[in-house]
């Protein structure tokens, strides 16, 4: 087209930036539409991915719906909830691993390792691929590259974890634009600052983790007073308890314990789940198991799944308590409650709520949907494209470091909004010492073993001098993703200290670095191969024709030499075809394609012969 | 005075450069950099306003498609504006700022340093408070008095501090602000005691 044509709109062609909701058991992806978010569907119509990764017998991971079926087929090579593993060390998720069918490696440290197949993946790397499925949806709706986005995650993930999912991103070739609070996200979609001025409550009970975030409106600015919440809670843990009692009944009536067959618990896992989802609507259902020709059924009253889950759903109420009293208002002060993440569909959870805040939630947009949404807003608002919106968001674990005899001394307090910096200056304890360091710190105990290690500082090289008299200054700040950065200075020189950075979970930056390049040549082979079968169908289809000349007349007017060469060729081709090898498939073709020239002909005049034959002049 | 990183323009302190409409390096006091003069009382109205106009103006998510630098500046600035926001609302953390950056020293107020005209108060409220802990609940309404009473005296407190913060304001006198080192320390010392009794009652009422 000539560019006398094309629209100016007189600013340069930006990427557009999406909004993602990586969930514990789903993941969506949306985009801000001229006045609207709206849901990216999947080629197939879907909204939904479930966060559900496999690895297939080709050795490739597959995710979303490929993967959820997987875990019927091949549980062992199969991994969900991974977002409970994320920024996790091994030691820490020991209870969970007997529930899920996936091992983990032995030599997990402050990564775990995932062992599928003969293959190891970490959580980031595992995540990656249900975002490089939400990226090549979004891809194949918008029909060009998606490289930018901004990704959800629960308000009450530590450092580790965030930084894990900007990892996860940057592996699926994604430019994290942002991390965005889910309930602050949730907020965001109701466009609740369309009343101006208020207090909010966003409850928000997801698969697996568990967050309260209570909001100032104010002139569309969105500000967050305080949040908390439990990484560690969700709907998972209802179908858990679900799932024990059926293996307790199979077990008894079977006489078969079930709680080692892969297999069947993800049976009975989708029987459970179906049946929990049947009581937010019918007041009694059955949870039901056809398994190798044997039956189990049981009915499930509604008051009995109330009883089962009220211990549940009770855990949710301190972490509310105490986020109304850190934004430092009475519970009469929130005007409005809106409703987040698939188990809030539970009527017992929906009447805690409302009794605890005295307030009808909203509940107008689909829970599953609405953080997807919100990350839309946000996507748009990081564009320039709103530019009437702005979220302030708050840390929602204390940062300290560890001093003498292993106290915490708090640098910047939970619920500050960020970005927070706090500034810390160090220096020698003895003559010539040439390090000094930092062992950082998220959380709210007193004692630094009690709470959640984040990272090593090593200020290396300091010039050798009395004790005392060295004068770092070290500046902690987190950014608006709610991720530490630390910088330090040599007060005396005014030069920059150097550092090495330890963390305690999660990856190096070269770690990273080595996944993205792995990510790249992983493309390239996928590339590859798609060349190798397209050149075969091309291949198929010129071999079919070929067979179907031997049956023409055309085919008895060749000499032997000009048949014979047909036939070689043909075995040429043949031979080439496995050879994962597209160029020379092609160079075959058009071999087959040359020596073929005058048989083509000889069919072209057949045709033309009998059609005149058949026609009378 | 420093330069316009940009165009190099003089800068007389402010947030954006006025020729070039940049960015500047953000200044870390926390009364310049909200445009206040030094003050001990503040306008809390007139603060939220001023951090909500300045948010706008230089929250990162409003510099994503700026200048490496500016993208920094704009970090660093939105960390300043918003540790500033959470000191200047506080009345007390405010005049600790103040106080510091006047050349006071507030060192970490040690709960062994108890002021001497409470320390019969606090013998008694210790002897309660262990049993209390001891499971004896026939403290609790001593407690409950002694409570009133501190929260009393830190009222107290507080309007000692409002009142030197105007002398200081007017005056500029240091005597002042070392009055108001003096108030602070005690006031710590009882919010201290408030808290550990109200725990210690909610604990014991639960
Ligand atoms: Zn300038």
């Amino acid at each position: 087209m000539s560019p006398m044509f094309q629209i100016d709109f007189g600013r340069p062609v930006r990427s557009r930036v999406v909004g993602i909701d990586l969930g514990t058991t789903n993941s969506l992806v949306a985009y801000m539409d001229l006045t609207s978010p709206k849901v990216i569907p999947d080629p197939g119509g879907s909204l939904i991915v479930p966060s559900v990764v496999s690895l297939s017998g080709a050795g490739e991971l597959v995710a979303g719906n490929e993967g959820r079926q997987m875990l019927l087929t091949d549980p062992e090579r199969t991994v969900y909830s991974v977002k409970r593993l994320m920024g996790k060390g091994a030691a820490d998720v020991q209870d969970e691993l007997q529930l899920f069918p996936f091992h983990i490696a032995s030599a997990s440290d402050a990564v775990i390792q995932i062992e599928l197949g003969d293959r190891t993946f970490t959580p980031p790397e595992i995540s990656a691929q249900i975002l490089r499925q939400l990226k090549s949806n979004a891809e194949a709706y918008f029909g060009e590259r998606v490289t930018q986005a901004v990704i959800t995650v629960p308000a009450y993930f530590n450092d580790a974890q965030r930084q894990a999912t900007k990892d996860a991103g940057r592996i699926a070739g994604l430019e994290v634009l942002r991390l965005v609070n889910e309930p602050t996200a949730a907020a965001l979609a109701y466009g609740l600052d369309k009343r101006k001025e208020g207090v909010v409550a966003v409850y928000d009970l997801g698969g697996g983790t568990f967050d309260i975030s209570i909001l100032k409106l104010h002139q569309g600015i969105f500000e967050v007073l305080a949040t908390n919440g439990d990484t560690h809670l969700g709907g998972d843990d209802i179908d858990n308890l679900l799932l024990r009692i059926a293996l307790e009944d199979t077990a008894t009536e079977w006489g078969e314990d079930l709680s080692t067959n892969h297999e069947a618990i993800q049976l009975l896992r989708r029987a459970v789940i179906e049946a929990k989802e049947q009581l937010s609507t019918v007041p009694v259902t059955s949870i039901r198991l056809e398994y190798h020709g044997k039956k189990y059924e049981r009915e499930l009253t509604r008051e009995l799944f109330e009883q089962l889950i009220t211990p549940i759903v009770d855990r949710t109420l301190a972490p509310c308590r105490n986020c109304i009293h850190d934004a430092g208002l009475n519970v009469e002060q929130i005007d409005e409650v809106v409703l987040v993440g698939g188990s809030t569909r539970i009527p017992l959870v929906r009447q805690a709520v409302e009794k605890l805040f005295r307030a009808k939630p909203h509940t107008e947009l689909n829970p599953e949907q609405v953080v997807a949404l919100g990350a839309a807003v946000q996507a748009a608002i990081l564009a320039g494209d709103v530019t009437d919106k702005l979220l302030l968001d708050v840390t929602p674990l204390s940062l300290g470091i560890e001093t003498m005899g292993g106290v915490v001394s708090k640098l910047i307090h939970r619920n500050s909004t960020i970005p927070a910096s706090a500034t810390e200056v160090f220096t020698t304890a003895v003559e010539g010492q040439r390090n000094v360091l930092i062992h950082v710190v998220q959380g709210e105990r007193e004692l630094a073993r009690d709470c959640r290690s984040l990272a090593r500082f090593d200020l290396k090289d300091i010039d050798p001098m009395p004790a005392g008299m060295a004068r770092i200054e070290v500046r902690f700040l987190i950014d608006a993703n709610g991720i530490l950065n630390v910088t330090a200075r040599d007060i005396r020189t005014g030069k920059e200290q150097s550092m090495e950075v330890k963390p305690s979970y999660g990856l190096t930056d070269e770690q990273v670095e080595a996944m993205i390049r792995e990510s790249i040549d992983l493309a390239e082979e996928d590339f590859k191969a798609r060349q190798v079968r397209e050149a075969q169908v091309e291949a198929d289809t010129i071999l079919a024709a070929v067979e179907r000349a031997r049956d023409n007349e055309a085919w008895l007017e060749l000499d032997d030499e000009e048949r014979s060469r047909i036939e070689r060729a043909v075995n040429e081709l043949l031979m080439a075809y496995h050879a994962d090898d597209h160029l020379l498939i092609r160079a075959q073709i058009d071999k087959l394609n040359t020596v073929t020239m005058k048989l083509a002909e000889n069919m072209m005049n057949t045709a033309v012969r009998s059609a005149l034959k058949g026609t009378k002049i | 005075m420093e330069a316009c990183w940009q165009c190099g323009h003089p800068q007389h302190e402010s947030l954006f450069c006025q020729f070039c409409n940049s960015l500047q390096r953000p200044t870390p006091d926390y009364y310049r950099f909200l445009g206040l003069e030094r003050k001990l009382s503040l306008d809390s109205k007139d603060l939220q306003n001023r951090f909500y106009n300045l948010s706008r103006l230089l929250h990162p998510d409003r510099y994503l498609r700026r200048t490496p630098k500016e993208r920094q500046y704009s970090l660093e600035a939105t960390a300043i504006l918003n540790d500033a926001y959470r000191v200047l609302r506080d009345h007390v953390l405010r005049a600790e700022y103040v106080l510091k950056e006047e050349g006071f020293n507030i060192g970490e107020q040690r709960s062994e340093n108890v002021p001497p005209e409470l320390l019969e108060e606090v013998f008694e409220l210790n002897l309660a408070l262990e049993e209390l802990r001891g499971g004896d609940s026939s403290a609790r309404p001593q407690l409950c008095e002694a409570y009133a009473r501190f929260v009393a005296m830190q009222d107290e407190a507080d309007n000692r501090l409002s009142e030197l913060f105007r002398r200081y304001d007017t005056t500029g006198d240091r005597e002042a602000l070392a009055e108001v080192r003096g108030v602070l320390n005690r006031r710590k010392y009882i919010r201290n005691l408030v808290s550990e009794v109200e725990k210690e009652l909610a604990a014991s009422a639960a």
